[in-house]
């Protein structure tokens, strides 16, 4: 393309790029760039500052550089003195990494059968599975209570893995049930012709083939459980129990809130998601299934 | 290898309450590639799916050789399919494709790796035996999608218009390399298409259904040359037969625009009768009068368009090289056709009378 050409380069809509138009898209998406990135700059500062009084920074630039916040945060110890931020991260990890493990392990065949199969009351099934989700989790919460009461699962990590899977299967279900129909039938057909079994074909095919699917589901099993805090906060009561969130809400407590700690203790939380998120986000954009059938 | 023979299946859609199988008959010979050619929804596919295992048909006998295989599994039946979609599996390797059959049959791996180095080759797959099937073009795809069945060595090799995902240029190619392909393996072959031309060139024995039934079924050329029914005369031929609803006076069939003698007398009145667009000569004493409408020219031969008489039929002429562009606009062509070329149908049924 020439250099007048371009000048002159015509917009999907058809409209022509004139300068002033062009610098209003950006001056309006700068504005909304810093207004969403404002409160996360502000926690960054907070957390790398000496000082621990939010009102002296509007500006988002840390006073006096330093990862004292960090340190009081991760070097908690109970009574006892054990180190109670490594237990609480333990906990966060294991309940989070159980949830999505118990979630796609019982949607993936669940949502597999939805997918593939007709049976009397498939409809209906989809339908309470979908009513499920339209309650907010603390709808639930004091029946669940006294379920976990009853069961002596307070305060216990399989307890709150437990009520967390109630929400994160219908989830998974819904999620699996769509990449599993979008997975061509062929696929597995051509692999019982080929010799496999109902459930190899499943196995060998249809699984690889949701595999990214199924990482993207995993991952948000894994952040609602690791971010959720009020259902954790209600079933947990003893500190060597809490999950991080819970743990980070103690920072901001009736006496005194001690926003430095909660900032870094934020940061910190934020870490795994983001990393999660970055090793997967070429499962989140790419179709694996794209080139095994004409598409 | 293996005879095929298929007895009164029927298969009804359970919930749309369709019946697209209604009671098939088909022995399909040791070593033949036998074609099912029809329109959308004739059946075709439901046909071949239930020979593969895909669809339980709801009464009848499918036999492979002489075993029953009506209720096997399709993993059962030593059978070898090529989609339409290819349906590649996506995340192994061509390698990995190829193999995944014998794998499951525990064939060993010296084995496997003798028969990939055997048919790699012939499909020129050597040099993509590492590849995943997105780094491959449709051709070199559907190569694949033939090489997994063909390392099995299976009794029956289905395909499933394996064809109609191709280019036209492609489509040629390939279709010459599965002919190509069954004169080497003698392996019998079903082949399911829509393309008549795919189906001529490709059938030992072409299978013509219509509607959930066999209309007829035979060698290609007699199929073509003496079509049962006024639906297979219609279905195959490019252009398309033309049909005249005429009235039979002795050995002569009239209507408008149109005279012309038969091979020989009917005891019926009112038949249709049908010409092929390539069976007519520009004659002047002539048995048809066509009103030129328009022509489509090929260059090797063109196609006039027109009408008989003044208001009746519309029919189509094939006429040699550049006959047809030197007729003036809304003139006259006179065009003669042999007794022979003639087919007559029950007007009624539709069905040939002989």
């Amino acid at each position: 393309m020439t250099v007048k050409a371009s000048a002159n380069a015509i917009d999907e809509t058809g409209g022509r790029r004139t300068f002033l138009g062009e610098a209003l898209v950006h001056l309006a998406l700068i504005v909304a760039t810093i207004a969403a990135l404002y409160p996360v700059l502000w926690v960054i500062s907070l957390a790398f500052s000496r000082a621990s009084d939010p009102s002296a920074h509007v500006l988002p630039v840390p006073r006096g550089l330093s990862l004292e916040h960090f340190r009081a945060v991760t070097e908690t110890h109970d009574a006892a003195g054990r180190w109670l931020f490594g237990r609480q991260l333990a906990n966060s990890l294991v309940v989070s990494i159980a949830t999505a493990a118990v979630g796609i392990a019982i949607a993936t065949p669940a949502a597999y059968a939805l997918a593939r199969f007709r049976f009397v009351g498939k409809e209906r099934g989809v339908w309470l599975l979908m009513a499920t989700q339209m309650f907010p989790g603390v709808a639930t919460l004091v029946p669940l209570y006294l379920i976990l009461q009853g069961l002596h699962l307070l305060d216990s990590k399989a307890g709150l893995v437990l009520v967390y899977a109630t929400t994160s299967v219908p989830f998974c279900v819904m999620q699996l049930r769509s990449a599993f129909e979008s997975i061509p039938v062929d696929l597995e057909e051509a692999a019982m012709v080929d010799g496999a079994s109902r459930f190899q074909a499943f196995r060998m095919v249809a699984l690889p083939a949701a595999r990214p699917a199924i990482a993207v589901t995993a991952l948000f099993a894994f952040m609602s459980a690791w971010n959720e805090f009020i259902l954790a906060a209600t079933l947990l009561s003893r500190q060597e129990a809490f999950t991080l969130p819970v743990a980070l809400q103690r920072y901001v407590g009736e006496h005194g809130a001690a926003w430095g700690h909660f900032a870094a203790g934020a940061i910190i939380v934020s870490i795994p998601v983001m990393a999660l998120f970055y090793v997967a986000q070429r499962h989140i954009v790419s179709g694996l299934t794209s080139g095994g059938v004409k598409g | 290898m293996a005879a095929v023979s298929i007895r009164q299946i029927k298969k009804t859609y359970p919930g749309t309450g369709l019946t697209i199988l209604k009671g098939i008959d088909l022995t399909i010979p040791d070593g033949s590639l036998t074609v099912l050619v029809g329109p959308s929804g004739c059946g075709k596919s439901t046909l071949l799916r239930t020979l593969a295992g895909l669809e339980k048909p709801d009464s009848g006998e499918v036999r492979i050789g002489d075993r029953d295989v009506t209720t096997l599994e399709p993993r059962d039946r030593d059978i070898a399919m090529v989609f339409q979609s290819y349906a590649l599996y996506p995340h192994l390797t061509v390698r990995e494709n190829l193999a995944f059959g014998l794998k499951l049959r525990g064939t060993p791996q010296a084995d496997i790796d003798a028969r990939i180095a055997e048919v790699a080759p012939q499909l020129k797959l050597d040099e993509l035996l590492e590849r995943l099937p997105r780094a491959l073009s449709g051709g070199q795809r559907q190569r694949v999608a033939m090489g997994r069945a063909i390392v099995r060595r299976p009794s029956l090799f289905l395909f499933d218009e394996p064809l109609s995902n191709l280019d036209a240029a492609l489509r040629g190619e390939v279709r010459v390399e599965i002919r190509r392909l069954h004169e080497k393996l003698g392996a019998t072959m079903v082949y399911v298409t829509h393309d008549q031309v795919e189906a001529m060139t490709l059938a030992d024995q072409l299978v013509v259904l219509n509607g959930g039934v066999i209309e007829q079924a035979g060698p290609p050329l007699e199929v073509y040359g003496k079509p049962k029914t006024r639906f297979v005369a219609s279905f195959l031929g490019m252009p398309p037969m033309n049909f005249i609803d005429a009235t039979i006076e002795g050995r002569v069939a009239r209507a408008p625009g149109l005279s012309v003698q038969l091979p020989k007398s009917f005891d019926v009145r009112d038949v249709t009768i049908g010409i092929r667009p390539q069976d007519v000569r520009p004659n002047e004493e002539a048995a048809l009068d066509l009103r030129f409408e328009l022509v489509e020219g090929l260059g090797f031969e063109s196609h006039v368009h027109g009408r008989l008489g003044d208001d009746g039929a519309p029919f189509i002429a094939r006429l040699e090289g550049d006959e047809g562009r030197k007729i003036p606009k809304w003139g006259k062509l006179g065009l003669s056709v042999s007794p022979t070329d003639v087919h007559v149908f029950d007007r009624a049924t539709g069905r040939a009378l002989s």
